[in-house]
């Protein structure tokens, strides 16, 4: 049976083809398979070789001699006879490269860090061949360096791979390498212009780097012994040609999220066909599965400490987006989004890949059902509303990282880490000078003084600080990505693009149910100022109650709302590279913790170094009318003006969410389904019991896979440090039995 | 209509059907010796209330809760008859399904109304005998008997529920009476037993009140199993908790 023909034979268009043939699946879960007898042998070596990696202290191996590129290793096995599905980053499992055209600085730093010496040679080559990281530090100003150390901007993507672009890997099983390097020849002769001038010139270089990248995936797959030229004729070609894509993304670029799009639907087209024909059984199809997804659990980049303190547990983020509904009507679930889904069964429990469901109240309610019981069983997917993001990007999109949303292969985004809103409301109150270290690191500006913290005046600071803020920001931004562009170019996932395509610039906040709190308390309550010998504000006496986020109490919910809308507007003013469109995320991963260090106490009565709540949580402990009213808080937030994401953390015990089995699936289905009717974005789902992770703590051993939903991504609880593993447990756990 | 509330919960899984919004009344007749919620006994404690505002609190939640309801909780909710059927009738008029959580302690000549009017009775019989019943709650729970009937009568729908307290309520004779009592009654649809739990101790602590339950254990899941099964030989759904 051929398939189904349209305007996806002539022009490169992976939606026409899926949505002219795929089948919507509305049955329920029993037709999936167990892991055949080569799975389980391939995941229990492969288990060894984790629990190994763990024992050497997170790093398992490092090749670094070798500067990774596409080509650059020899093929890679775990297993060559038990894997059907095959491709390493390097010649060997969990071995790391280096990949250091993001900064030379940080494989140094990485490499000391894990007691490796630099190889001579990939030092002479970086003495003639400057980084990215070289390049921004060129360009930064000294206000720019100042905001950057003192932590109101922080994560930055300048000295590693930016991430967050996730390149159409299925153009490749689709149309094979030589179609796609066709229709790239075609739009580098296609694109003269009168006069050359600098964007022309730059997209006429990045067009024929990204001819040269499509050549070195063809070499490289060659070196698996597999000719992709050519279109994959089944499923497994299909998962093969599309891993290769990817994996060529993963051996070129370190980049912060490396995710993997919207594939299982995509793939499914092949699997009704060889099911139909008799090619594959359903058995055979879930062997392909579960060894592509042990591969991508396989994925490693090289890291700093400092880094893994921002973003802990060594993720990923191959996120890949399952479900959804199409422009037409008709549902995306079909049998390969439960494939997906099961690995989590057949391989237990991992945070990699980052399972995404997107939601949407017309899912067929088997497969609602589904999610629900893996969710409660693994606590490994997040869930995103659908109806919001297809409204904005249509049916053919994918989240990159956590939260954000981007057509594929049609959208790219600059990431922009975050601004630490926290901070900037504290400079707003200490005349932009930094309460801990007492520079002057924002615009001078009288401070508060008398008495009492008054509303209407702090807010107008409040209002001048991040007008700065907003505009420093997005400069600092420009320096980043206008650098990466030119020295760490993401060639092969950008030659699996359009040409033309839409650019944002995804800034981010950090902090904001602090900052709501803190303005409540101020409104409703008598703050009272505590200086110190310097005249700077470093703490503040509460008098009287005021209302919290996450309570659904609209005095201060709306104030959390108009923080949002105030600095999106901001950042909506600035003039961005590349003519990117701003947007803005409420998500913080696991750096809420770290932001909590960098920032003294604030009005809310948190103290100097206590975290802040992650994404657009709450703060821990505060919301006290149950976890619907915490959900009816967040979802309040305005997704127009964060359309980059707003991420919130939901975790709750087992028994709270009722009495039986049956009835827990229900219960939670009814959460999402409010959650998100109310204009809740984003959800991680934890079921878990308070006293397993403290257990965790202590017996790390016996929990290799037990993994947990923070901000937007999973994480090995045990590979978090202490101190988050802390932060995580002092959360709120909704319990009420 | 006004009346004292002790608190509200967004989110209860636990207090009948699906997803529900939990009303806690403030004020209890009943002295239970195992009691979790001790700061719900006095009515003057509580925050005032009244039938409209509190609606429009319920009502927020409307997403969540269509498929499954309100509950009034306590405290005791039927302690305050004329509020509750005030909010028994309002949650009718919006089509939102009610359950009332009662531990049956209030004469059945006051509270008629909203015994007849809940959707759900979540009816608590503390004990079997009344003298047990008397020195766990320091009443005789006859109360209790008459609000059954009533609802057999009606045939409206009622959930038992029962804890299990070592040294008291969990006694194979106890239990075997009570499953006797209860088989005949139709309108009974199932029998939650409730594991005796020390998770509301710190609050006698807190309110300095004396509790006499510091030595008793929580039951072992097989003693839990056991009495499940005394109920389940007399033909009682009793649906196993996780």
């Amino acid at each position: 049976m051929v398939f189904k023909t349209g305007s996806w034979n002539r022009f490169v268009d992976v939606r026409d083809f899926i949505v002219r043939n795929y089948t919507p699946y509305d049955g329920d879960e029993n037709f999936l398979a167990s892991p055949t007898q080569r799975t389980l042998q391939l995941w229990d070596k492969v288990k060894v070789l984790l629990g190994e990696e763990r024992a050497r202290g997170g790093v398992y191996d490092i090749d670094e001699h070798t500067i990774s590129t596409i080509t650059s290793h020899a093929p890679g096995y775990i297993d060559r006879n038990l894997e059907s599905i095959v491709g390493l980053q390097t010649d060997a499992p969990l071995k790391r490269a280096i990949m250091p055209f993001g900064g030379i600085r940080m494989v140094r730093t990485s490499l000391k860090a894990y007691g490796r010496e630099m190889d001579p040679a990939v030092e002479r080559v970086f003495s003639y061949r400057k980084t990215h990281n070289d390049g921004v530090f060129d360009v930064y100003t000294e206000e720019m360096r100042r905001a950057r150390h003192s932590g109101i901007i922080t994560g930055l993507p300048d000295a590693y791979g930016r991430g967050r672009i996730i390149g159409d890997y299925r153009r490749v099983p689709l149309y094979g390498v030589d179609f796609l390097m066709n229709a790239k020849k075609q739009a580098l002769s296609d694109l003269t212009f009168e006069s050359m001038d600098e964007d022309c010139i730059r997209q006429r270089e990045e067009l024929s780097e990204q001819l040269r990248a499509l050549q070195d995936l063809k070499a490289m797959a060659a070196s698996y012994g597999f000719d992709i030229s050519l279109p994959a004729a089944d499923t497994k070609e299909a998962i093969q040609w599309l891993y290769f894509g990817y994996l060529a993304a993963v051996k070129e670029q370190n980049g912060a999220a490396m995710s993997l799009g919207r594939v299982s639907t995509f793939l499914d087209i092949y699997s009704e066909r060889d099911l139909r024909e008799g090619r594959y059984t359903e058995e055979q199809i879930q062997e392909f599965v579960d060894h592509f997804v042990m591969k991508l659990r396989l994925v490693r980049f090289l890291r700093t400490p400092a880094y893994d303190e921002l973003f802990s547990g060594d993720p990923t983020w191959v996120t890949e987006s399952i479900g959804g509904m199409g422009t037409d009507g008709r549902h995306m679930v079909t049998k390969m989004s439960y494939r997906f889904l099961h690995t989590l069964t057949n391989l237990g429990p991992a945070p990699e890949p980052n399972l995404t469901v997107l939601w949407s109240s017309r899912l067929p309610s088997p497969f609602k059902r589904y999610c629900a019981k893996i969710s409660i069983e693994t606590s490994s997917i997040q869930y995103e509303s659908d109806s919001l993001m297809r409204k904005k990007f249509g049916d053919d999109y994918g989240i990159a990282c956590c939260v954000s949303a981007m057509r594929i292969g049609k959208q790219m985004q600059f990431f922009g880490a975050r601004a630490n809103l926290a901070k900037a409301l504290l400079y707003a109150i200490n005349g932009g000078r930094d309460e801990i270290s007492g520079e002057q690191v924002g615009p001078e500006l009288l401070a508060v003084r008398g008495s009492r913290l008054e509303y209407d005046d702090v807010m107008k600071k409040f209002h001048y600080v991040c007008d700065w803020l907003a505009k420093l920001y997005i400069n600092t931004l420009n320096c980043i990505h206008y650098m990466h562009d030119k020295y760490c170019y993401e060639k092969i996932q950008m030659a699996l693009h359009d040409e033309d395509i839409l650019r944002t610039e995804a800034t981010g906040i950090a902090g904001l149910s602090v900052v709501a709190d803190s303005l409540s308390a101020i409104k409703y309550a008598k703050v009272t100022p505590v200086r110190d010998d310097r005249n700077i504000i470093v703490d503040f006496k509460i008098e009287g109650d005021y209302p919290q986020f996450g309570n659904n109490d609209h005095r201060v919910d709306d104030i959390a709302v108009d923080v949002v809308k105030m600095f999106m507007q901001k950042i909506a003013k600035q003039k961005t590279y590349r003519g990117a469109k701003p947007t803005m995320s409420i998500l913080t991963i696991t750096s809420n913790v770290t932001y909590g260090k960098k920032t003294g106490s604030t009005p809310d009565g948190r103290k100097h170094g206590e975290p802040f709540a992650p994404g657009a949580n709450p703060m821990h402990g505060r919301d006290h009318n149950g976890c619907v009213a915490s959900m009816m808080s967040v979802a309040r937030l305005p997704y127009d003006y964060s359309e980059d994401g707003i991420s919130y953390t939901f975790s709750i015990v087992p028994g709270a969410l009722g009495g039986s089995s049956e009835d827990r699936k229900d219960n939670l289905v009814q959460l999402l389904e409010g959650y998100m009717h109310e204009g809740g974005h984003h959800i991680n789902v934890n079921v878990l019991d308070r006293e397993v992770l403290l257990d965790a703590m202590d017996h790390p051993e016996k929990y290799p896979q037990l993994t947990i939903r923070v901000s937007g991504y999973a994480v090995n609880f045990i590979k978090l440090t202490r101190e988050q593993q802390l932060d995580v447990i002092s959360r709120t756990f909704h319990t009420k039995m | 209509m006004e009346g004292y509330i002790h608190s509200l919960e967004s989110f209860g899984a636990a207090d009948g059907p699906g997803v529900r919004f939990v009303v806690f009344f403030q004020g209890c007749p009943l002295r239970c010796l195992y009691c979790h919620n001790p700061d719900a006994w006095n009515r003057e404690e509580g925050k005032v209330w009244t039938t409209e505002a509190l609606m429009t609190e319920i009502l927020k939640y409307r997403s969540f809760i269509g498929s499954g309801g309100v509950t009034f909780s306590g405290g005791e909710p039927l302690a305050q008859p004329e509020f509750l059927s005030s909010l028994l009738s309002a949650c009718r008029k919006q089509g939102l399904h009610t359950a009332v959580d009662t531990s049956g302690g209030v004469p059945l000549s006051r509270c008629r109304e909203p015994v007849e009017a809940a959707d759900l009775l979540l009816l608590d019989i503390k004990a079997f005998s009344p003298e047990l019943c008397k020195r766990l709650t320091g009443r005789d729970g006859e109360p209790a008997w008459e609000i059954l009937r009533l609802r057999e009568e009606l045939q409206k729908p009622v959930w038992i529920r029962h804890v299990l307290v070592p040294g008291l309520t969990l006694d194979d004779g106890e239990l075997e009476g009570l499953a006797v009592a209860l088989k005949d009654f139709s309108c009974v649809q199932r029998v939650e037993l409730l594991p005796f739990h020390k998770l509301g101790e710190y609050k006698w602590k807190t309110l300095g009140r004396a509790y006499e339950l510091y030595d008793t254990p929580a039951p072992s899941s097989e003693e839990v199993e056991s009495a499940r099964r005394i109920f389940m030989r007399r033909g009682l759904s009793c649906p196993e908790r996780g």
